[in-house]
């Protein structure tokens, strides 16, 4: 079985269930497949669903994070994400902004190529984090855990960055209906 | 040549509020003294520097990122799939190493072909120079946010005064 023995919970139930406990925080989504379910599970205009530029999705939340210290920001990142752009976990690791919460689905490929294999499956990104200067981090496997931890996380002061692995499911998830100027727009006016 | 707190002043009062971005030596005069004002958030890759200006820009923020031309090449991909695709304007202050092919072997070939670059992507770009300063920096805030597209002011030697004139 792959990814990591006993995950059996897909990405887009890992994601149905957080998004289940938010309401209108700004979650900002990594490009590829991650963006289009969450789409179809609940769209919202505080979404920022990104398509391309991608390891950047911590990034540009930090970027939300640092202006609007008052708002608890997330990012739903994926495993081949977080490696492209792993010099962004130094830099919320350092700059310690404590309402940034950093979901990493860990599937343990690129999905939207055609599931060639990352190297998440020996490269522990959670503890990359914690090396960086996350204050709170956590891997999950089941679903359980996943809501426990994250409500848990809700309530504390970042950056924190929960793990959970999940499987290579896909959700049968069309493109993101909007056109990316429209959800820039949307967004601004849904995190004013 | 322009002082350092001039040209941030500058950009204060046109509205710029947020400024992150990755060292340059030409550069060094301008961060120290947006350090000094605690206006300045280090990025680690020029690409991260520009996603978290978008991000900063989307939350309502005026922002400004610091590069060397050499980061250009490293964001480019984040210029064109973000800023360009999403419609998210970024103040581009970009140092001009290697102009005139006076410079370190590693800055010729990007010093050269910079400008083709630029335009190539569609960014709009203009050298900052002392007389028209006031005007290049208008020119390049109210293009950036008017289009709302990455606008680039390049930054020469000689023209803001360094860490070590």
């Amino acid at each position: 079985m792959r990814p990591e023995q006993g995950t059996m919970q897909s990405r887009a139930q890992a994601m149905a269930a957080l998004l289940e406990l938010l309401t209108d925080q700004p979650v900002i989504i990594c490009n590829g497949f991650p963006s289009r379910e969450a789409h179809k599970l609940a769209d919202r205009p505080t979404h920022f669903y990104m398509i391309g530029s991608m390891g950047n999705a911590p990034a540009i939340a930090l970027g939300v994070a640092l202006s609007k210290p008052g708002k608890q920001v997330i990012v739903f990142d994926g495993d081949g994400n977080v490696l492209m752009g792993m010099g962004t976990l130094a830099t919320v690791g350092a700059l310690k902004p404590k309402n940034f919460i950093h979901v990493v689905f860990d599937n343990e490929v690129y999905g939207s190529t055609g599931n060639q294999p990352t190297i998440s499956n020996v490269v522990q990104l959670e503890k990359v984090a914690r090396a960086a200067g996350y204050v709170n981090v956590e891997r999950v496997l089941d679903r359980d855990d996943l809501v426990y931890e994250f409500k848990d996380m809700l309530k504390k002061d970042g950056p924190s960055m929960l793990l959970v692995k999940v499987n290579e499911f896909v959700e049968d998830a069309g493109r993101v209906a909007h056109e990316p100027p429209a959800i820039t727009t949307r967004f601004m006016n849904a995190i004013e | 040549m322009i002082e350092s707190d001039v040209f941030v002043q500058a950009l204060e009062n046109l509205g710029v509020n947020f400024f992150t971005g990755v060292p340059d030596s030409l550069l060094g005069g301008i961060i120290e003294e947006l350090l000094t004002r605690k206006l300045y958030t280090p990025a680690v890759r020029e690409d991260e520097a520009v996603a978290m200006a978008a991000g900063a820009y989307m939350a309502g923020k005026v922002p400004a990122v610091l590069m060397q031309n050499s980061g250009l090449g490293t964001s480019l991909n984040t210029l064109i799939s973000l800023n360009m695709i999403y419609r998210q304007p970024c103040i581009l202050l970009v140092s001009w190493r290697g102009f005139e092919g006076k410079d370190a072997p590693e800055h010729l070939v990007m010093g050269e072909t910079m400008p083709q670059l630029l335009d190539t992507m569609r960014i709009p770009h203009r050298a900052l120079s002392e007389p028209t300063m006031m005007d290049d920096l208008r020119w390049v805030g109210q293009t950036a946010m008017k289009q709302r597209i990455p606008v680039a002011l390049l930054i020469k030697k000689g023209i803001i005064k360094g860490l070590h004139p």
